[in-house]
């Protein structure tokens, strides 16, 4: 009985979740259906495309986990020492309407935002010694460009998530805290800072993972600029280059997609296998 | 004892004075910073549409935060909705259908399973459950591509399956179903309606679907929204007149001169029409939103509490 109350999702798991990988799996070491090893492989990394586009995706991930990790800590404690009931409140939620635009909106908006002539910003944009949108979209800016984008978007969310984690910590150990004469500062980082340790690890693995994954945002900014931000800028939008590409190369593309996935899974199971978050057994 | 301990409390207090004014004056800043970061956005998209490309472009000296007009609002939209024979209809009711036809199958596959795994057992419970979290921690884009290689080798790429039933997969449902059950009922209630001789679909329907409402509003509202914006997975599987709003949004930054100022053709959109079709396409989701308030502050809140 309880296989045929899972049975559609079973289906749609092996369809959706691991038939993919594993046909990924099968594509990435066979070419025309013959097992060729590792080569695919090797073909992938030796392109000249795919160096600088692990060195992007790379110095995107660094650049927004820190300051997604930094910043949702630092407004989650503050909203959270806001005793003003309905203040609190608003804050969290005008801090996670920007969610609603996730995906190709919010890179829509961000467009003009980035737009000196029309940016509600456009001041700071030209004091920052920018004139026109390409210069503001140039290469050596876009992993902070999409930062600010994914935080704008994301971390509303995250900042609701950990204010929640905050109000479990219960209250006789706050007002511990508070007795000792230990100041907002100290408590946060003695107290509600090491209690959120497990939180703020899983939203640092959560990013991390979909970090490596950057695909819309610079998928089109490249089509707002014609090419001033390559087609081929992140790794899943190589991959996406050579399977829809001149090449047509299915294989390299699995082979791309193989590699971005052990990253994902091998992140996963660190999470699932080391129990704790997910332990309720 | 309590004397001592007020007393060192109130001393404290007065030693920090400037400190604590010092860290209120944080707090606010911070607060109003951030909060001018989040909704300055919002509030520019609100306004665009109403205005000309001149009065965007401030070259009418209007500043970008005020209001155009109503008629210039009903010019951007009337070229808008005549673009490309109202390509924009079409985009939205593709929207529809896919994010509408995944969220019927999702529920229907997603509440039943949440429930065998909370509060049946059975041989494969640990490993499949262990497979949905795995799952559900893979970022979705991760699987596009591997999904589209799939589907293009049995030949659906192109038909709005290929982007219906990859919706339809949502395991983060399944482990919020999961949660819930094995959270809200309690096994002794269940045990005794089974040993009164109640089957199984007679337990689940009669005990756990009433009981069911707060998740299946929960996971109807995740799956919406997550595919409602979804853009790489549609983008791969269907193309044009098929694509939905978010893809078809894209689409028409090639049509808009100012970003493509080689474009040829004469129909063209301005950045207002732009700003308006971004603004319609997230539309269905910021009212969602709006009208789910009070349940997302709290209801997300929730969610975190439960690990």
């Amino acid at each position: 009985m309880a296989y045929a109350f899972s049975s559609g999702y079973i289906v749609l798991l092996l369809a959706f979740g691991i038939g993919p990988m594993v046909y990924a799996v099968y594509l990435a070491f066979t070419k025309a259906g013959e097992f060729v090893g590792f080569d695919n492989f090797a073909n992938v990394v030796d392109d000249f495309r795919f160096k600088p586009a692990v060195i992007h995706v790379a110095s995107f991930v660094a650049i927004w986990v820190v300051t997604l990790i930094v910043f949702v800590v630092l407004l989650a404690l503050v909203v959270h020492s806001i005793r003003v009931r309905w203040l609190s409140s608003t804050s969290r939620f005008l801090f996670y309407i920007p969610g609603a635009l996730a995906g190709a909106a919010s890179v829509m908006l961000w467009l003009f935002m980035l737009n000196p002539s029309v940016s509600p910003v456009s001041s700071l944009l030209t004091q920052l010694g920018f004139e026109n949108f390409v210069e503001v979209v140039a290469q050596p800016n876009l992993p902070v460009i999409f930062t600010v984008i994914a935080f704008w978007t994301g971390a509303g969310g995250w900042i609701i998530i950990m204010f929640g984690a905050l109000n479990n910590i219960p209250n006789e150990v706050m007002e511990a805290a508070r007795i000792d004469g230990a100041g907002a500062v100290k408590t946060a980082l003695h107290i509600q800072i090491p209690l959120l340790k497990k939180w703020i690890a899983y939203m640092g693995i959560i990013a991390l993972a979909s970090g490596t994954q950057l695909f819309v945002e610079p998928k089109i900014l490249s089509t707002a600029t014609r090419g001033t931000v390559p087609k081929d800028y992140s790794l899943n939008q190589l991959a996406y280059v050579f399977a829809f590409g001149p090449q047509s190369d299915f294989n390299g593309s699995a082979a791309i997609s193989v590699m971005l996935l052990v990253v994902a899974m091998g992140l996963a199971a660190f999470f699932v296998f080391r129990g704790g978050l997910f332990d309720r057994h | 004892m309590t004397a001592t301990s007020s007393g060192s409390a109130t001393r404290a207090d007065s030693a920090f004075a400037p400190a604590r004014w010092l860290g209120r004056a944080f707090v606010v800043v911070l607060i109003a910073f951030f909060t001018v970061f989040f909704v300055i956005p919002l509030v520019w998209i609100l306004l665009a549409p109403t205005k000309s490309e001149t009065g965007l472009n401030r070259l009418n000296g209007e500043s970008s935060l005020s209001f155009g007009s109503f008629g210039q609002l009903a010019e951007n939209w009337h070229t808008l909705v005549t673009f490309q024979d109202g390509v924009i209809f079409t985009w939205l009711g593709n929207s529809v259908l896919y994010t509408g036809i995944a969220l019927l199958i999702t529920l229907v596959v997603t509440i039943p399973a949440g429930y065998a795994l909370g509060l049946m057992k059975f041989k494969l419970r640990r490993t499949l459950l262990a497979l949905t979290l795995m799952v559900m921690l893979i970022p979705n884009t991760a699987l596009v591509l591997p999904i589209f290689l799939e589907m293009n080798a049995v030949n659906l790429v192109g038909t709005p399956w290929a982007v219906i039933l990859p919706f339809s997969f949502f395991p983060f449902g399944v482990y919020l179903t999961y949660i819930y059950f094995s959270t809200a009922i309690s096994h002794d209630l269940l045990d005794a309606a089974r040993v009164d001789g109640a089957g199984e679909l007679t337990v689940f329907r009669r005990i756990a679907m009433p009981l069911a409402t707060p998740v299946i509003a929960l996971v109807g509202f995740f799956t919406f929204v997550t595919n409602w914006n979804n853009y790489f997975l549609p983008f791969v599987m269907v193309q044009g007149r098929k694509s939905p709003i978010q893809v078809g949004l894209a689409e028409l930054i090639s049509s808009t001169p100012a970003f493509n100022p080689t474009n040829v053709t004469t129909l063209t959109i301005s950045l207002p029409q732009l700003a308006l079709a971004t603004l319609i396409s997230v539309a269905p989701v910021l009212i969602v939103f709006l009208f789910s308030q009070r349940f997302l502050v709290s209801g997300l809140t929730a969610g975190a509490t439960k690990g």
